[in-house]
């Protein structure tokens, strides 16, 4: 058999891999030591010019479904890893065929949950985890994507303004539906609190979780925050016809929650006095595509918020509020944002993403004003915050010497 | 124990303008193994997710034992849905692996502690319970990961393709533990599967399943023997029957000069041509030029016997399901003398090894 590499970006390098050795045995040359998640397949970090590839041997058909699965997810805009090839016709020197590779690009800055934990952060990451997960799941199957395996080892997480954003790595058993049927989601729901209960019970087990956290409660509380907003962004409401300032009021209230309102189904009852709304067609990221428009800048959706503020409040500081947003959006951007996330030094920004350390210092200032009792300019908190808060902090472009393992429960006998 | 009962069960997704499943008629016995078979998009998730209790049912009743579950939860319904990609946790013991899921149900320690003991000795796993799986080989841990559904001890297990990410050697392998342990254990199972021969190895019957009707539910071999339809006959074995288009002659169907005799009451009102089945293994080498004629094309030698893969100029019917697109014509000859490449040869069927179907409705006429 021949080797077959389907791609979207051919690239050279991609030949000179090691494809006929088991991915199990690649040199340690062509590895990145990245931290990952569990996994039944062998998966490995990859090396490839400036840019590091995650490799899973997986079967032949398995692979070409799951490649078709990523593609389509990044067509419908919902957060998960970048599909970046597949290797068909794999055979070892002596000719014994080798299952078929799946490539996507790592996610940078993105961290495992097992990575997470060991970390030691705040008691609350667990639950601001949970929120993550929720939302992408909720975004999922706004999609009609059926999961079939939500767990903590198939999503990633990145830094958010504080929060985190859920990413989904693998699409293995998902199915694409026009929409999903109820039972569909509760059996998704079902799977995660399983799943969760189980991984974070794993934690304990390894002493990696604090005790007051029980992986009850905390995987339950994934299943309670993906219903709230469900039902936020998907319920009917009905009101009198003389109170239609509640439609704009919902409008806001799902922009608040990170989402445009594309299409909102108004109809009155046969009496004519009450309005029935439900949102149709709701879009998430509200505030990343606000900013992306006004300063072309792409960040999570909570970084935006937190930037979007900040752009409200040089607005009103600088007295501008009758001038043209993109305008005043381009000034803030090269006075304010840009001045600070290039004062970063260049050994340090691999540590958080820009959007993040804009976030930080914010904070900090915060911090600092409120320690000192008044206002502390941005560049004092800056130059305070680049010599002692962030050389302490880990590097978390490619997290390193985290433990992890693969556990092929039924990949291999012996 | 229970058995289970699909009453004219109906499941139709808002927007669709068909039901998915559609009037699903089952009674599988206590005990029994069911397997639900069929191409992709057929129903075969959805009647057992209808079972589950995860989707709602549009029509007729599903009944668990004489309970009528129809509109109860998943949760009380005592149904375990054995997920296709469990994980095993590195740092819980084996023990701890098997019956987390115990746990979150709300089972007391010591009744989690003695349903794991039990279920750990039907699956050998006694010595390691206090292990980590780290330390077991691939098939204890895969053992492992099956305890997990054992310790919940449900009434019925629902299996939804749990082998489908296996490579063919690990398939045949587990797909007889699984079996062997579904029988020592004799709990009602009903299984999910596209592909026709891990249903026909597995299944004390099997229920095919197209556009969401169920076309057949036999034991493996009543199937095998009497498909009920062209469909069912095209989709069941492999290498796949041969199908073809023949003309109705007096006393029988005509083969280029042979007749292949078949009674006349059922040969009434069929019109004037039919749909001859035969498997490629009840075929004989004719003596005279009467027969299918074929044309060798490729010759497959497996010790014993050999199999042909031939054109004819005999009108065949494509075969369906996994089969679909193949229509060389089939055939198993004595290995020791087959014909060769290129050379024409004449088949006739085996006596009383035909299936006969209406070619308008594609039913089976006769037995
Ligand atoms: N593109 C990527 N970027 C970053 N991490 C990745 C990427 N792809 C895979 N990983 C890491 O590798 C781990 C295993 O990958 P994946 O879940 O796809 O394997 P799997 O064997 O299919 O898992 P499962 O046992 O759940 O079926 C993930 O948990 C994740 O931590
Ligand atoms: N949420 C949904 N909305 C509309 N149609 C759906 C939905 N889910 C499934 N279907 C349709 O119902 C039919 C049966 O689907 P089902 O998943 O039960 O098939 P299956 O036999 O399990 O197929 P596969 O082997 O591909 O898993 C298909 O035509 C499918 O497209
Ligand atoms: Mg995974
Ligand atoms: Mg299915």
């Amino acid at each position: 058999m021949t080797l077959e590499i389907t791609t979207a970006r051919p690239e050279s390098a991609l030949l000179d891999l090691p494809w006929s050795t088991p991915l199990e045995e690649w040199p340690e040359s062509h590895l990145a030591a990245l931290p990952r998640g569990i996994s039944r397949h062998v998966v490995r970090f990859v090396k490839l010019g400036a840019r590091v590839l995650a490799v899973k041997e997986i079967k032949d058909d398995i692979a070409d479904r799951e490649y078709a699965m990523l593609r389509n997810l990044r067509r419908l805009d919902v957060p998960s890893v970048e599909p970046f090839g597949v290797v068909h016709g794999r055979t070892t020197a002596d000719g014994e065929p080798l299952d078929a590779c799946l490539i996507t690009r790592h996610l940078q800055f993105s961290l495992p949950y097992r990575a997470l934990y060991s970390q030691n952060l705040r008691p609350d990451t667990a639950v601001r985890l949970m929120d993550a997960l929720a939302v992408l799941l909720v975004r999922l199957h706004l999609e009609g994507f059926w999961w079939g395996d939500v767990s903590l080892s198939n999503t990633l997480f990145r830094r958010d303004a504080g929060a985190f954003a859920a990413y989904l790595v693998d699409a293995e058993t998902g199915e694409l539906h026009a929409r999903l049927s109820d039972g569909q989601r509760e059996h998704d729901l079902d799977i995660a609190r399983v799943n969760i209960a189980g991984e974070l019970m794993d934690l304990a087990a390894g002493g990696f979780l604090e005790e007051h956290a029980d992986p009850f409660e905390v995987s339950a509380s994934v299943i309670e925050r993906y219903h709230t907003l469900w039902d936020a962004l998907t319920g009917t409401e009905r009101f009198e016809l003389g109170d239609r300032w509640r439609v704009d009021e919902r409008i806001r209230r799902l922009n608040e929650l990170g989402f445009d309102v594309d299409e909102l189904s108004m109809t009155t009852d046969i009496g004519g006095t009450e309005i029935v709304i439900t949102p149709k067609v709701v879009d998430a990221g509200h505030h990343s595509r606000r900013l992306l428009r006004l300063t072309g800048l792409d960040v999570g959706e909570n970084q935006a918020r937190r930037l979007l503020n900040d752009l409200d409040a040089y607005t009103a500081a600088t007295d501008r509020q009758g001038d043209d947003e993109e305008i005043v959006a381009h000034d803030w951007l090269a006075k304010v944002y840009e001045p600070v996330t290039r004062a970063v030094p260049r050994e340090l920004t691999g540590r958080l993403e820009p959007a993040e350390i804009f976030h930080e210092v914010l904070e900090h200032r915060w911090y600092m004003s409120e320690r000192a009792g008044h206002d502390t300019p941005i560049e004092d908190a800056l130059r305070d915050y680049v010599t002692t808060v962030l050389p302490a902090k880990p590097e978390e472009k490619s997290v390193l010497g985290v433990d992890t393992e693969e556990m092929p429960v039924i990949s291999r006998f012996d | 124990m229970a058995t289970v009962t699909f009453d004219n069960a109906t499941r139709q997704y808002p927007g669709n303008p068909v039901p998915s499943v559609d009037k699903l008629n089952i009674e599988i016995a206590d005990g029994e193994f069911l397997v639900l078979v069929g191409p992709s998009g057929c129903g075969k998730s959805t009647s057992l997710r209808m079972l589950a209790g995860l989707e709602e049912v549009n029509g007729g009743r599903i009944l668990i034992g004489d309970r009528d579950v129809t509109n109860l939860s998943p949760k009380d319904r005592d149904v375990a849905m054995v997920f296709q990609n469990y994980a095993l946790y590195p740092h819980m013991t084996v023990a701890d692996n098997m019956g987390f899921a115990l746990k979150i149900a709300g089972v007391d320690k010591a009744e989690i502690r003695k349903r794991v003991e039990e279920a750990a000795k039907i699956l050998d796993l006694t010595p390691y319970l206090d292990r980590k799986p780290k330390a077991l080989s691939g098939g204890q841990r895969q053992r492992v990961a099956m305890g997990r559904a054992i310790v919940r001890s449900p009434q019925v297990f629902l299996m939804d393709e749990p082998l489908s990410n296996l490579d063919a050697k690990l398939r045949v392998q587990t797909r007889t533990q699984i079996a062997s342990l579904q029988r020592r254990l004799g709990v009602t199972t009903v299984y999910v599967t596209h592909d026709q021969v891990e249903a026909m190895t597995m299944g004390d019957r099997v229920a095919v399943l197209k556009d969401g009707i169920l076309q057949q539910c036999d034991s493996p071999r009543r199937m095998y023997d009497h498909p009920a339809n062209v469909f069912v006959a095209g989709f069941i074995g492999s290498p796949a029957m041969n199908l073809m288009s023949v003309p109705v002659t007096e006393g029988g169907v005509d083969l280029h000069g042979h007749t292949v005799p078949i009674a006349r009451e059922d040969l009434s009102g069929v019109g004037k041509d039919v749909t001859l089945g035969v498997r490629p293994e009840d075929l004989e080498l004719s003596s005279d030029q009467s027969g299918i004629p074929v044309t060798v094309d490729v010759v497959e030698e497996l010790g014993a016997d050999a199999y042909i893969y031939g054109s004819t100029e005999q009108k065949l019917l494509e075969a369906t399901g996994e089969n679909a697109g193949a229509v060389p014509f089939i055939a198993r000859v004595d290995g020791r003398r087959p014909p060769e490449k290129g050379e024409k040869i004449y088949l006739k069927p085996k006596v009383g090894h035909v299936h006969v179907f209406n070619s308008e409705s594609g039913l089976r006429v006769g037995d």
